[in-house]
C-alpha cells in the first residue's frame, strides 16, 4: 500500500526554493565564511612566520645571559629580559588585588543602582585608553612629585597598571556574575557574614575563571612600549630594582635596537627580532600556564 | 508595631543569648523529651507582611511554627509560601528591595528587632533548598563541616571529626560516604547531595529547619528517604517544610497550613492552618477543599 497521495504531494512541495538551489546556497555560504576565517589567520600565522625567522637568528646564550653594557653595539637582551618580568610583576602586584577588590565590590556589594551603572561604563571606557596616554599619566604623576628628570622601574609599572587594571575587572566581574547565587545563598543559611561567604565560598569557586582573566591582561600589557619609552627610559645594564634608575624591557629594547644600531647593523636587528620573538613566546608560556592552572583547578558548578 | 510592641514585652532583651533556651518545658515539648530528643524552639508569626519593593508578596499572616513537629505550608504556585518561608530566617531581606513588616519571635524572641545580628539567626534557622547545593570547591568532609570553618572560629580536628560524623549519621549519609569523605561533594546523586546539604544545614545544630521543596527534584526513592529522615528529626529540630505535593504532605507533617492567592497581582494569604488529617480529611474553608481535593492548583 503506497502512501496516501495528499501526503506525497505534500513533501513533494518545495519550501523554500528547489532542493538544488537551496543546497547551493548552503554550499557557496560555507565556503565564505571558511574563506573568511582564512583570510583572517593568515595575519597570524605570517606574523608569526617572519619573527620567527627573523628571530631565531638573533638567539643565542649571549643573548639570554649578558647585557650591552660595556659592549659597543654587541651584547645579549638579559637585562630587557629582566626588566620586562620585574616590571610585569610590579604591575600584577598593583592591579590584580586592585582590579579583583572593584570587582567584588561590583557584583557583590553594587546591588543594581546608578552608581555601579556608572561605574561599569568607565571601567569599559578606561579598557579603551591609548597606552601612551597612561604612560604619560604615570609620567606627569612622578613627576609631579619627584622632578620631571625622573625614569623608573615603578613608572612604568603604574603606566601599565591603568592599561591593566580595567581589563582584570571586566574579566574577573563576568567569572564572578557566573558563580550561582544559590551556593551564596547556601552559605547565608549557614550563618555566615557576607565577607566571609565572598573570601571562601565565591572567590574559591570563581579562582580558575579569576586567575585566567588575569592572565589575560597580563598578556595584554607585556608587549606595550609606548608608555614604557616615557616612563622607564632606556638603559643598557641590567636593573632590577624598579625604585630605583632607569629600568630596560624586551618591547623597548627592540625598538631601540632597530632604531640606533650599533656597529654591525644585521646583529642589532636581528637581537630586535629576537627580543619580539622571546616577547611572544613570553606570552605564550604564560597562556598555557593558564590554561593549565584552569583545567587543573576548575570546579563543576551544577 | 514591632519595636512598640517588642518593648514591652517583659521577656524581650536587648542582645538575646541564643543557647540559653527557656527553662519551661510546655506540653509539647513534655513528650519528645521523654524520647530523649532536644526541645527545640517555637516560631511565631504575627500579621506578617512581605514586599519586593512595590509589590506585596504576603499579606496578613499569623501563624505559630509548633516545636518538634513538622508543618507543611501547602498552596498554589506563586501564593508566597517560600517568600513567607524566607522571612522566618531573614533571608527574604538579602533581594534588593526586600522589606519585612509585622512581628516574627523565635521563643518569644523578635528576630527583626534593632540590634539582632541576622547572621546569628540564620545560625539558629537553617535551611535546606530546592536543588541541593553542595559546595563545589570542598570535599564531602568539608561541606559538612562548612557551618564550622566559615565562621572562623578554630575548631579542633578531633572535634570536627565528631561533628561532621553526628550529622552524616542524623542525615542517614553515613554509611554511604563514610569511605569518600574526602572526595568532592558535587559527586554524589541528587538524593544524596540533598542529604548531604541536610547534614551540613544540622552540623551547626540549630533550632529550627526550614525546607522550601527538599524533594522537588528528586526520584521518588530519595524522597521516600528524606521524608523517613524529616520524621526522625522532628524529635530535635522544630520543622517548617514548603511542599508542592500534597501527598507528601499528607505523609510527612503533622501541621498544615493552606496559603492562597486571590487572583494574580494579590499578595498571598494564609487561609487555613491545622493538623494535617483535619486539613485533608474536613477543613473548614471552600477554598482548602478545593484545592485539597484537587479541584485547582
Amino acid at each position: 500500500m503506497g502512501a496516501p497521495a495528499e501526503t506525497t504531494a505534500l513533501l513533494a512541495t518545495p519550501f523554500g526554493g528547489p532542493l538544488w538551489r537551496r543546497k547551493a546556497v548552503n554550499w557557496a555560504m560555507t565556503a565564505l565564511i571558511v574563506a573568511a576565517f582564512a583570510v583572517a589567520l593568515i595575519p597570524l600565522f605570517s606574523l608569526l612566520f617572519e619573527v620567527v625567522k627573523r628571530g631565531v637568528p638573533g638567539l643565542s646564550w649571549e643573548f639570554f645571559t649578558t647585557s650591552p653594557r660595556g659592549v659597543i653595539g654587541g651584547g645579549g637582551a638579559a637585562h630587557a629580559i629582566v626588566g620586562t618580568v620585574v616590571i610585569t610583576a610590579v604591575t600584577a602586584a598593583i592591579s590584580v588585588p586592585i582590579g579583583i577588590m572593584a570587582a567584588i565590590y561590583l557584583t557583590e556589594y553594587g546591588g543594581r543602582g546608578r552608581l555601579r551603572r556608572a561605574l561599569t561604563f568607565f571601567v569599559d571606557v578606561m579598557t579603551g585608553i591609548p597606552s601612551i596616554v597612561a604612560g604619560l599619566f604615570a609620567f606627569a604623576l612622578f613627576a609631579l612629585f619627584l622632578g620631571p628628570g625622573i625614569r623608573l622601574g615603578l613608572m612604568g609599572s603604574v603606566a601599565l597598571s591603568v592599561l591593566m587594571i580595567p581589563i582584570v575587572i571586566r574579566t574577573s566581574e563576568e567569572v564572578l556574575k557566573i558563580v550561582p547565587n544559590n551556593l551564596r545563598e547556601a552559605s547565608y543559611a549557614l550563618g555566615t557574614s557576607k565577607w566571609r561567604t565572598i573570601v571562601k565560598v565565591v572567590l574559591p569557586t570563581a579562582f580558575a575563571g579569576l586567575l585566567t582573566g588575569v592572565m589575560i591582561a597580563v598578556a595584554r600589557i607585556v608587549g606595550e612600549t609606548a608608555p614604557l619609552l616615557v616612563t622607564t627610559g632606556v638603559v643598557d645594564s641590567i636593573n632590577s630594582n624598579p625604585f630605583e634608575g632607569r629600568m630596560q624591557n624586551l618591547a623597548v629594547y627592540a625598538y631601540s635596537e632597530y632604531r640606533t644600531p650599533g656597529v654591525m647593523k644585521q646583529a642589532s636587528y636581528d637581537r630586535a627580532w629576537a627580543a619580539a620573538l622571546t616577547l611572544i613566546a613570553i606570552v605564550m608560556i604564560l597562556n598555557l600556564a593558564a590554561r593549565f592552572v584552569y583545567r587543573r583547578y576548575r570546579t563543576e558548578i551544577r | 508595631m514591632q519595636g512598640a510592641a517588642g518593648a514591652t514585652r517583659a521577656e524581650a532583651e536587648a542582645a538575646p543569648s541564643p543557647a540559653t533556651t527557656p527553662a519551661t518545658a510546655n506540653g509539647g515539648a513534655a513528650a519528645s523529651e521523654a524520647e530523649g530528643g532536644r526541645r527545640a524552639k517555637r516560631i511565631e508569626a504575627q500579621e506578617v507582611d512581605l514586599f519586593y519593593g512595590d509589590f506585596q508578596a504576603v499579606a496578613g499572616v499569623s501563624v505559630t511554627i509548633e516545636p518538634n513537629k513538622v508543618t507543611a505550608l501547602i498552596g498554589s504556585s506563586g501564593c508566597g509560601k517560600t517568600t513567607f518561608l524566607r522571612s522566618l530566617n531573614r533571608m527574604h531581606e538579602l533581594t534588593p528591595g526586600a522589606r519585612v513588616e509585622g512581628r516574627i519571635t523565635l521563643d518569644d524572641q523578635d528576630i527583626y528587632a534593632k540590634g539582632i545580628d541576622p547572621v546569628q539567626v540564620r545560625r539558629l534557622v537553617g535551611m535546606v533548598f530546592q536543588s541541593p547545593n553542595p559546595f563545589p570547591t570542598m570535599s564531602v568532609y568539608e561541606n559538612v563541616a562548612a557551618g564550622l570553618s566559615l565562621n572562623g572560629g578554630r575548631v579542633k580536628k578531633a572535634e570536627k571529626d565528631e561533628v561532621v560524623e553526628r550529622s552524616l549519621r542524623g542525615a542517614h549519609l553515613w554509611n554511604e560516604v563514610k569511605d569518600r569523605l574526602d572526595k568532592p561533594g558535587s559527586g554524589l546523586s541528587g538524593g544524596q547531595q540533598q542529604r548531604l546539604c541536610i547534614a551540613r544545614a544540622i552540623a551547626v545544630e540549630p533550632e529550627v529547619l526550614l525546607m522550601d521543596e527538599p524533594c522537588s527534584a528528586l526520584d521518588p526513592v530519595a524522597t521516600l528517604a528524606i521524608e523517613d529522615l524529616i520524621g526522625e528529626l522532628k524529635n530535635n529540630y522544630t520543622i517548617a517544610i514548603v511542599t508542592h505535593n500534597m501527598q507528601q504532605a499528607a505523609r510527612a507533617s503533622d501541621v498544615t497550613a493552606f496559603f492562597n492567592l486571590e487572583e494574580t497581582g494579590k499578595p498571598g494569604r494564609l487561609i487555613e492552618i491545622g493538623p494535617t488529617e483535619t486539613i485533608f480529611t474536613s477543613p473548614t474553608e471552600q477554598a482548602t477543599e478545593d484545592y485539597v481535593s484537587g479541584r485547582f492548583g
